[in-house]
């Protein structure tokens, strides 16, 4: 057996050596040279240079004048340092209530229009950046009567920045939430902002 | 076939004494070797306390008594498998060892040539006995001196006496034969209680039998299974505790019999046997399972050309008649050369004439035969002043005055052509005359080519042993369809050959008689010695053929091959069984706390009870209902790996998955129709 | 189910298989040390490897003495990182200044990873250091799967000798498919990520202020070179807690779809590799495909299951379909079905979606794939050695019924791999089912079982299906951060790899030394339809006879349970 030990010890030392040091540390450096954008996180900033979050995580919007994610399961909701899905199983009974409880606040604001799953269950990150465009355009009275537009415009613009799937069939089209709700505040802004 | 070993004890008698044999293999202690069986015994112990139980709680028992019945009937089931096949054994065993009685030998002390009389069970490796006309042979040996006609039908049940004689290849006579003219010297080469009839007592009656290399790894795999589902049934409680369903362990022990492979587990040791039983049948006597196992899995076989690829003489097959001679009277020459030639050439001249030209004839009187010698190499008869002859051409030739530059053409090339062809071409003259040529050569025993091509397609390759020159034996070869020959074959030559073939990775099958055999016999890795050869022979291969009949190397590989088809088969069999008895059994143990799994009955057994009794039933009858299948082997066909491979999962594996649906649902609607359950 | 779905499907099945052909073949001629076109690079490496660890490349070793070189490594794995989690808060590149872990947390994290399981009882970003991710998980992600490589080129020597000894080099093996075979992956496909918006970075978290003015803390880290050998090695252990559902670990159906590529295609290399080393390229293709048979139909099934209405929005009186609790929406139900079946038919555990929230067949089937060893097409190596057991079975129980002793690949299937065999399959079984068995009775252990009723069976039986298969992924409700669970599936953890890699080493042990027989005409035929249907039918019939019972009492309950509750709203 101790003939083993040698190598293993050496071994186990140089891979930590290359792979754990050498080979992180060296696609840390060429990612950040080339691709500084993404590695870096996808990081939005606003005019002054502030980060206001991560183009590819979802962030809390409850404002009827936004469009919402998908409700989150991560910590107390969009928790980007505790990723996660809800966990609950199909028959689970907090999850039927739960989607029953969604469900009818939706309704209320949705004109009629069928409310989507995703719409109603938490994603499996809890930070999913995005809805279905038919979840979109459920939310599109609401977001049209918040910023005193007519939802016809709204819908064009979930229309537009909607991402379709790669090739037509490689994963689904989708409308990022962040996205959406800065153009939204870009070209609709809201009539009386509310103070912070 | 008459055979002394496969005739005797009537089917009746044997199956008293395979209940009887049943019954006390209920004995834990006899069924370790096979860890399925016993599994099921220690359930059907468990089930029976349980009934104990049951009635000391006043609980209704009526479900329990049957599951425990039913339970030891399957154990039952599977020991009377064993001894039904055993009892086939035993009862040839009983027959042969009528044989084995006591005489009294005559020793002869080699000092001084006194016979003093000596129990036959005294005497000893290396003793010289005196044998003579009616004294049974009282020990296995080696002739030294003399020639007998030996009746060896204790062994062989073949009632016409043999010859034996000293020197050569015949020289062995075997304890318990009889000699019926002459007398004999004997030099005993075994030892009361290792002679060759006490093997064969022993290996018919099962006593050597061990596990063949093959049963071994079977039972590990179906060891390992019954472990396997010892854990998925175990754990059960633990899993059903939690979901709250109320294990009667019953059920459970029910559940485990049903799952583990109980049919193949009691089938097992009677496909052992009754394929040894088999060999038997076809008086092939095997020193070890392991040996037809080997059979089974031979890649080469060697053939002797003489006896068992050609009838073994030189026969003839046409006549060409010289130029300016009838094709009538040159037959006819050749005819008169040959009627007063006994030998098998000579003989096969007259058929010829009857067969292929109606031509038949009395030898006329007073006519004279002339005899074959070295010198004028030619015979053949004199009658009334007319002389024919046949003989080596060249001596007929020369006999007719003619050079080799005189010869007719046409001659010379048909005589040409039957030499290239591996044949042997005779001369015939009349008076003097060339008349013509006869055609003499080894003729291939009809049936030999088809049989050859069955083999090939089950991967064997056959290899023709022939002391002929080459071009004969390449003749005979594309004749026969052998795969391969080898010519001028010395015993040295028949040696390297297996060891070539092994070393390719190859099992190879040989049979021989002679002492020169031997090493190649034991070398090989089945080697079938015949009965009349050697005792050197005898004791190098690993069977004996009783009937001596080279071409019984084919049925052997044969018998070999569907022992191995019969256990994988009912292996298969038994597994697939497994998924209707879930079904059965699975949502009758969990559908009172789970009601939803009633979803799963999808044989609609009429209730709880019904459906775990029913699989129980139809895992016990399934057991009976294939031990014919287990003693008489699955059918074996040479059709290719391929083919053979999906008939048989279409059968047993489909076949296995279908069944017991059918089954478990007759049983179901029997149990409920009488109120069973 | 959609059109689009099934080719999402089709597509991402086909480019596994597609891709490992080629791949196969170069993973050959570096499991036979011959030139690659990365010599003029990686050769100066290697020596330095075998140079300072005292190796000698040309010295072949006997079965006995390969297992005991894999165990050291492993053992040696083991301490090294057991000791880096316990003492991550003294050591640098801790940014965010975790804690040290618990010992029960550090041996279960420490075996999780040695075994290639890579089951996550902390949480990636509120647990691990930098230092821990790279140094700790990314080496052992490459270790791991390189060991378990290693094995299966050992399997394949010992199928191609003849009456043979050796059958490689334990430190050769494992040094020439790291550098090789891993490492030149890992960067090509590490950099394809971080071009896809995988974060590459060494910066601390970033504290964002949202849009509606709250503050969002952004976890960040060197995710892309740890993500793409997650998936290659079918590690699948992932950055953050969320796995590949995580927007970082996995941002687009394109990630989506490198990553489901990789975590099978060199599983599916592994087979083709291991048919050119054992001169047997068209049995290889034969068990390609009755691989690929099995999990385009596992994900077929689960992707049915996963379109069909749930209680929870029949009951709520939305659209009722597709399944979309724990799923992404830029994944869906088929991206999310095909990920899951890849996922569980390697021994990745990287999951896209979370199994817990699927529905009674989708679950189950997820760990039905992972209950039937792991083989579709495993995880790297080990897929193709559990593969090998199931064919030898297989070619035993079929073997006999052609009428010969069984034969596979020129060798003599005989009792000693009977042994083995049934010995490697009843660990795996007793370990599942038996810790399964006991900790669902144990009040200790179902304190932190989250689901009530028939779904906390599967949440128990799925989380130690996953620990034993070495796969990772979870019913995630079950939080097994504490002593119970953390000693037990670590238990089960170490079972799985080394009950099932021992047994097999000494398979072929016994084979190398076994002559190399010629195939006729009355050998098994190994590499037709027949052969493909034969091996699927006795893996799910084994599979299933095993498993049934279990499953009757978890998902299979639960799924008519569902059926019946859907239907009364």
């Amino acid at each position: 057996m101790l003939q083993h030990v040698r190598p293993a010890v050496v071994m186990m030392a140089l891979f930590t050596l290359v792979l754990g040091l050498g080979y992180p540390l060296a696609m840390t450096g060429v990612a950040g040279l080339v691709f500084p954008y993404q590695a870096g996180g996808s990081l939005v900033r606003d005019a002054s240079g502030q980060v206001i979050g991560s183009a590819l995580l979802a962030q809390g919007f409850a404002k009827p004048e936004y469009l919402h994610p998908r409700p989150s399961a991560a910590g107390n909701g969009y928790d980007a340092t505790a990723s996660g899905g809800s966990n609950l199983g199909p028959m689970d009974q907090h999850l039927i209530d739960r989607v029953k409880g969604d469900a009818a606040t939706l309704r209320k604001d949705a004109g009629g229009l069928p409310i989507p799953a995703d719409a109603v269950t938490t994603s499996g990150s809890g930070l999913d950046p995005d809805v279905t465009p038919e979840n979109a355009h459920m939310q599109a009275l609401r977001i049209a009567n918040a910023r005193g537009v007519s939802a016809a415009q709204i819908d064009s613009l979930v229309d537009q920045m909607t991402t379709p799937a790669v090739l037509g069939f490689i994963g689904e089209p989708r409308v990022n939430v962040l996205a959406l709700n800065r153009v939204l505040d870009q070209r609709f802004p809201v009539a009386h902002p509310q103070a912070h | 076939m008459p055979s002394a070993i496969s005739a005797s004890g009537s089917q009746g008698a044997i199956l008293r004494r395979a209940f009887i044999d049943a019954l006390v293999k209920l004995d834990p202690r006899k069924l370790t070797g096979n860890p399925v069986i016993l599994a099921t015994e220690v359930v059907a112990v468990l089930a029976t306390i349980s009934v104990v139980d049951a009635f000391v709680r006043h609980a209704s028992p009526l479900f329990a008594i049957q599951i425990a019945l039913w339970l030891w009937a399957t154990v039952l089931f599977a020991n009377l498998a064993e001894s039904v096949a055993e009892g086939r054994g035993k009862a040839a065993a009983d027959s042969l060892r009528a044989a084995r009685v006591t005489t009294n030998a005559k020793l002869i002390n080699e000092a001084n040539g006194q016979v003093t009389m000596t129990p036959s069970h005294k005497l000893g490796k290396g003793d010289l006995l005196l044998v003579e006309a009616g004294d049974v042979i009282p020990a296995d040996g080696d002739i030294v001196e003399g020639v007998a006609s030996v009746n060896e039908s204790a062994i062989t049940g073949e009632s016409a006496p043999v010859i034996r004689e000293s020197g050569g290849d015949r020289s062995a006579v075997t304890g318990g034969t009889t000699v019926v003219s002459d007398w004999i010297k004997v030099r005993v080469t075994a030892g009361a209680g290792d002679s060759f009839l006490d093997r064969m007592i022993a290996m018919v009656e099962g006593a050597n039998r061990r596990k063949t290399p093959n049963e071994i790894a079977l039972a590990v795999l179906l060891a390992g299974l019954t472990l396997v589902f010892l854990v998925a049934v175990v754990t059960l409680l633990g899993l059903g505790k939690y979901s709250g369903v109320a294990l009667d362990p019953m059920v459970l022990g029910a559940l485990f019999v049903c799952l583990i492979p109980t049919t193949i587990g009691g089938l097992l040791s009677a496909v052992g046997i009754a394929g040894m039983d088999r060999l038997l049948k076809v008086n092939v006597l095997a020193t070890s399972g392991r040996a037809v196992e080997a059979a089974g899995d031979v890649d080469t076989l060697l053939l002797d050309k003489t006896g068992t690829i050609t009838f073994g003489n030189r026969m003839a097959t046409e006549v060409i008649a010289a130029p300016g001679v009838a094709e009538d009277r040159a037959l006819r020459a050749a005819l008169m050369a040959s009627l007063a030639d006994e030998t098998p050439e000579g003989r096969s001249i007259l058929e010829l004439a009857r067969e292929k030209h109606g031509l038949s004839l009395e030898t006329p009187d007073g006519a004279t035969a002339v005899a074959f010698s070295a010198t004028t190499r030619m015979s053949g008869l004199d009658v009334a002043g007319t002389s024919w002859r046949k003989g080596a051409v060249d001596a007929v030739y020369k006999a007719a005055g003619l050079e080799p530059k005189d010869v007719p053409a046409e001659v010379a090339a048909a005589v040409d052509r039957i030499a290239r062809s591996g044949g042997t071409p005779l001369a015939v003259s009349e008076n003097g005359k060339l008349m013509g040529v006869i055609h003499l050569k080894d003729v291939v025993k009809p049936g030999v080519k088809e049989r050859f091509a069955d083999l090939r397609r089950m991967g064997l390759r056959t290899v023709m042993i022939t002391g002929d020159n080459p071009v004969t034996a390449a003749t005979i070869a594309s004749e026969a369809g052998v795969d391969d020959f080898l010519a001028e074959a010395t015993p040295e030559d028949k040696l390297r050959l297996i060891r070539e073939e092994q070393a390719k990775g190859r099992l190879v099958a040989m049979c021989g008689d002679g002492s020169n055999d031997a090493p190649a016999l034991a070398q090989a890795d089945v080697g079938v010695a015949m009965q009349t050869g050697t005792q050197a022979a005898r004791e190098a291969g690993n069977m004996v053929d009783l009937d001596s009949d080279p071409t019984k190397l084919i049925e052997i590989v044969e018998v070999g091959k569907q022992m191995l088809i019969t256990r994988g088969a009912l292996t298969t069999f038994s597994i697939a069984n497994d998924v209707a008895k879930y079904f059965a059994i699975i949502p009758a143990m969990f559908v009172v706390a789970l009601p939803s799994l009633a979803a799963i009955n999808i044989m609609h057994l009429s209730n709880p009870h019904s459906a775990i009794l029913s699989a129980v039933i139809f895992n016990a009858l399934v057991i009976i209902a294939l031990i014919p299948l287990a003693l008489r082997g699955v059918r074996y066909q040479a059709i290719g790996a391929a083919r053979l491979l999906s008939r048989n999962l279409m059968i047993y594996g489909l076949g296995g998955v279908i069944a017991p649906f059918i089954g478990i649902k007759i049983i179901d609607v029997l149990i409920h129709a009488i109120n069973l359950a | 189910m959609t059109f689009q779905g099934w080719a999402e499907i089709a597509l991402t099945i086909g480019l596994a298989v597609g891709l490992a052909w080629p791949l196969g073949i170069y993973m050959a001629r570096v499991w036979q040390g011959e030139s690659t076109w990365l010599d003029p690079v990686l050769r100066p490496i290697e020596s330095i490897f075998y140079g300072l660890s005292g190796v000698d490349r040309n010295k072949g070793q006997g079965w006995l003495t390969y297992t005991f070189s894999f165990l050291a490594f492993s053992a040696a794995a083991f301490f090294i990182l057991y000791a880096l989690l316990r003492f991550q808060n003294l050591l640098p590149l801790n940014p965010q200044g975790f804690a040290g872990m618990s010992p029960d947390l550090a041996f279960n994290t420490a075996i999780s990873f040695v075994t290639n399981t890579n089951w996550q009882s902390y949480s990636g970003e509120s647990a691990a250091s930098y230092l821990s991710q790279m140094a700790g998980f990314t080496v052992q992600n490459f270790a791991s799967a390189a060991a378990g490589i290693a094995i299966a080129a050992a399997l394949a020597r010992a199928f191609a000798a003849n009456r043979g000894e050796s059958v490689g080099n334990f430190w050769v093996d494992l040094t020439r498919i790291t550098l090789y075979v891993l490492l030149p992956v890992s960067i090509v496909g590490g950099l394809v990520l971080a071009a896809l918006g995988v974060p590459q970075t060494l910066s601390h978290y970033i504290d964002a202020h949202t849009i509606e003015g709250a503050k969002q803390t952004i976890a960040l880290g060197p995710v892309a070179s740890q993500e793409i050998i997650k998936q290659f090695g079918t590690n699948g252990g992932g950055f953050f807690n969320a796995n590949s559902a995580h927007p970082f670990e996995n941002p687009t159906p394109l990630t989506n779809m490198i990553a489901m590529v990789a975590m099978n295609v060199l599983g599916f290399a592994c087979v083709v590799a291991f048919g050119r080393v054992a001169g047997a390229r068209r049995e290889a293709r034969a068990l390609v495909i009755a691989m690929t048979v099995l999990l385009a139909g596992a994900a077929s099934a689960i992707y049915w299951a996963e379109t069909q209405p749930t209680p929870a929005l029949v009951a709520a009186h939305v659209v009722t379909t597709p399944n979309m609790e724990g799923k992404e929406v830029r994944f869906g139900a088929a991206a999310s079905a095909v990920f899951t079946a890849m996922t569980t038919g390697a021994s990745c555990g990287a999951v896209n979606a979370m199994h817990e929230s699927y529905t009674p067949i989708g679950g189950g089937m997820a760990m039905f794939l992972i209950q039937l060893a792991e083989i579709l097409p495993g995880g790297v190596g080990s897929g193709l050695y559990g593969m090998m057991v199931m064919a030898l079975i297989a070619v035993f129980v079929a073997g006999l019924m052609v009428g010969r002793t069984p034969e596979y690949l020129g060798k003599k299937i005989e009792a000693r791999e009977m042994k083995l065999c049934m010995l490697a399959s009843l660990i795996l079984t007793a370990s599942i089912l038996g810790f399964a068995a006991v900790a669902i009775v144990l009040p200790l252990a179902m304190k932190t079982v989250s689901a009530s009723g028939v779904h906390g069976l599967s949440e128990v039986l799925y989380a130690y299906t996953s620990a034993t298969g070495n796969n990772g992924s979870a019913f995630a409700g079950l939080t097994a951060a504490n002593p119970f669970w953390d000693t037990t599936m670590g238990i089960a953890m170490w079972l799985g790899r080394f009950g099932y890699a021992v047994p097999v080493m000494a398979i072929a042990g016994g084979i190398v030394a076994k002559p190399k027989l010629a195939p006729t005409a009355g050998t098994l035929p190994t590499h037709g339809g027949l052969f493909v249907g034969l091996v699927i039918g006795v893996i799910l019939i084994l599979g299933g006879l095993q498993y049934f019972p279990a499953q009757a009492l978890g998902p299979i309950v639960e799924h008519f349970q569902m059926l019946q509750l859907t239907a009364a709203h």
